[in-house]
């Protein structure tokens, strides 16, 4: 499950400030049937993004033609709650999102976005309110996000923040890694811990 | 250092830990079903990689399953390609599965413990979230990605941080009428639905001690519901009463030896956890959600609180109220409902189906009321019939389904049609959960049967009898 490195990002960002974001509406249950992983991006926000006609919901951000192309995503606090659905990061990846930067994830949902090549940036709830200001000013404001430096920045007024990550992962990003890379490298020191388990 | 039980388990189960980075952590017991598997068997073969260790995997069919006659073919031709998925793979692979029609098939967090495969202080993940209901035993057990499980078939180990610890203590008694669901329900309203994350929660005091087995596992399932990775519970007589005998426990020899480190699965008395909250049962009534998250939930007989002072924000918190036509300051109780369901692997266990014939015999089901009750295998289908539940139910008016996930999350035939409001023991009420546009209230067996009888929204205790 390759996906492209991550190194830096500058773009523009769809604004998403509601809050306990569930992965159920990131990708309802009904579109989790495929046995391969495929066009994801369809049913992203399946049901806040269309009407049950099928038409689109002109005032849902995604849909919004001012902030079409953006790669980041910026969402309310505790964002990817809920199912443990990696169909959910998915659906961000393939809708062409490389990054959602929150005040607060969700555990698994934030797991499944560094595994699959998205990046998940927890910022203060006050740089989040920063950025969703700035969005609603102008729809073109320009988002940095610098991983091997872990800062994210407001292009237009230089007004920045760190972000952690732990090493491991970043490097993994940068490189376009993943963890089965890591652990077929080390498969004889598992097999002789797996002897020693009582069951 | 003295040790919480969540560090025993842990740390006995790190094969080594990589510099600012991750635990390489060990896996004992690997569950699959068909939704989160089929990419993760992909991934496994285009790389060239094989399963290691199959035995240590389980594979049963739950999400997409009708409940209605399973002995005929499935009809939604992509719930039958994903159930034919799971079998080739665990065939071609050397997994042992429970599909559709196999006496051992059921929900995945159900058939586990009933047929000894959750064992005391093992490591257990599923690409399932409520794999937390595992914790029951004292094993740490938790949800991962399609990609972490395609990291456990090749490697039988995936990445982790170690969390944060947390205790919840509950001291005292249950009132009449008052569930381990309720309990549950209290706590993630007390924490909000994001007030555990980053930890990993063992529950403590009297009111677990006292609880059975399937109590523990419906309070360790909902534990993702406020964010945190799993819960646990230390291993007692209770537990080991339960688990023995059973058909993949270990026995003679294996059993004893099992038994000398099952005992050492404590938290020791000095030992550090890094929240601690305690809650008094007393305070605790039978519970009702009134919103889109398990954390906007209060005593069945309260009214909606008004958006100042709720987790979420105003505008959060209005737009939920809104889905669920709702208003603040609205009573719940005697509130008009379309349907209850009975089932998932939060409630869908023997004892859920003890308590809504509680209720439901000598009365019958209200006529506006439409009743799904589904239990979660096999198992709890021949405990019903061998203790006469069946009966109950029927002379109700209710009928009983097949096990499956059934209306927990829409992706199998039963769904809530949209608009309408359901009372559900299931463990979400997300919008659309259950159905696009349906409406959920998630509330224990007890007012799920009250309501079936009502017609509305019902606080058990008026139909109990202490």
């Amino acid at each position: 499950m390759a996906y492209d490195k991550f190194e830096v990002l500058t773009s523009t960002a769809y604004p998403l400030p509601i809050e306990n974001v569930d992965t159920d509406q990131i990708i309802p249950a009904r579109f989790l049937k495929a046995t391969e992983r495929v066009d994801f991006d369809k049913n992203f926000f399946r049901d806040w993004r269309y009407n049950q006609d099928g038409t689109p919901k002109a005032d849902f951000p995604l849909n919004k033609e001012i902030y079409a192309g953006s790669k980041i995503l910026v969402g309310g606090r505790n964002f990817g709650s809920g199912s443990s659905r990696e169909h959910a990061a998915w659906s961000v990846y393939d809708f062409g999102l490389r990054c959602v930067i929150s005040s607060a994830f969700a555990d698994i949902f934030k797991g499944n976005c560094l595994n699959v090549g998205v990046l998940p940036v927890q910022v203060s709830p006050e740089f989040a309110d920063k950025l969703f200001d700035a969005i609603m000013a102008d729809p073109k404001t320009e988002i940095k996000v610098d991983l091997p430096n872990q800062k994210v920045t407001l292009v237009a007024t230089g007004e920045s923040e760190s972000f952690d990550i732990n090493a491991y992962k970043k490097d993994n990003m940068l490189n376009g890694f993943d963890d089965i890379d890591y652990l077929k490298n080390i498969e004889n020191e598992i097999s002789a811990f797996a002897e020693t388990r009582p069951f | 250092m003295a040790k919480t039980l969540f560090d025993k388990v842990w740390d006995s189960h790190v094969v080594r830990s990589v510099k600012d980075g991750p635990d390489v952590f060990f896996i004992d017991r690997h569950f699959i079903h068909e939704v989160t598997s089929p990419v993760a068997f992909l991934g496994l073969e285009s790389r060239g990689n094989s399963v290691v260790y199959p035995e240590r995997t389980f594979a049963t069919a739950d999400h997409n399953t009708p409940t209605i006659n399973q002995h005929l073919p499935v009809e939604d031709p992509l719930s039958a390609n994903q159930l034919d998925a799971l079998e080739n793979n665990a065939k071609k692979h050397g997994i042992s599965h429970w599909g559709l029609g196999d006496k051992n098939n059921g929900i995945v967090h159900v058939v586990g413990p009933e047929n000894g495969i959750t064992l005391p202080g093992a490591t257990i993940v599923c690409g399932d979230s409520h794999t937390s209901t595992h914790g029951a035993f004292g094993a740490i057990a938790f949800g991962i990605g399609t990609s972490e499980v395609e990291m456990v078939l090749s490697t039988q180990c995936i990445m982790q941080p170690k969390p944060k610890k947390m205790r919840i203590n509950v001291n005292g008694k249950l009132g009449l009428g008052v569930t381990p669901k309720d309990v549950a329900l209290y706590i993630i309203s007390k924490q909000t639905t994001s007030g555990a994350t980053g930890y990993f929660v063992e529950y403590a005091g009297d009111v677990f001690r006292d609880m059975s087995m399937e109590g523990r596992m419906t309070v360790c399932n909902l534990s993702i519901e406020m964010g945190a990775r799993g819960g646990m519970i230390a291993p007692d007589e209770k537990t080991f009463e339960y688990i023995k005998g059973r058909s993949l426990t270990p026995k003679g020899a294996d059993w004893d030896k099992a038994m000398k480190y099952w005992e050492t699965l404590y938290t020791e008395d000095d030992a550090q956890f890094d929240e601690e909250f305690n809650y008094d049962a007393s305070d605790i009534e039978p519970m009702i959600t009134y919103g889109t998250n398990p954390g906007m939930g209060m005593g069945v007989t309260k009214s909606i609180p008004t958006a100042a002072n709720v987790e979420g924000g105003a505008e959060t918190y209005k737009k939920s109220l809104g889905y669920m036509s709702f208003s603040e300051g609205d009573s719940m109780i005697g509130k008009p409902i379309d349907f209850v369901f009975l089932g998932s692997c939060t409630n869908g266990r023997i004892e859920d189906f003890r308590a809504f014939c509680s209720i439901v015999e000598g009365r019958k089901k209200a006529d506006n009321v439409t009743a799904w009750l589904v239990p979660g295998s096999h198992k709890v289908v021949d405990q019903i019939n061998a203790e006469g539940l069946d009966k109950i139910i029927t002379d109700a008016g209710f009928v009983l389904r097949e096990p499956g996930c059934s209306a927990c999350l829409a992706m199998n035939d039963d769904k809530i049609p949209a608009g309408k409001l359901s009372v559900s023991t299931s463990n979400r009420n997300f919008e659309g959960r259950q159905g696009p546009g349906s409406r959920t209230l998630l509330a224990s067996p007890l007012v799920a049967a009250a309501s079936a009888v009502e017609g509305v929204v019902t606080d058990p205790r008026t139909l109990l009898t202490a």
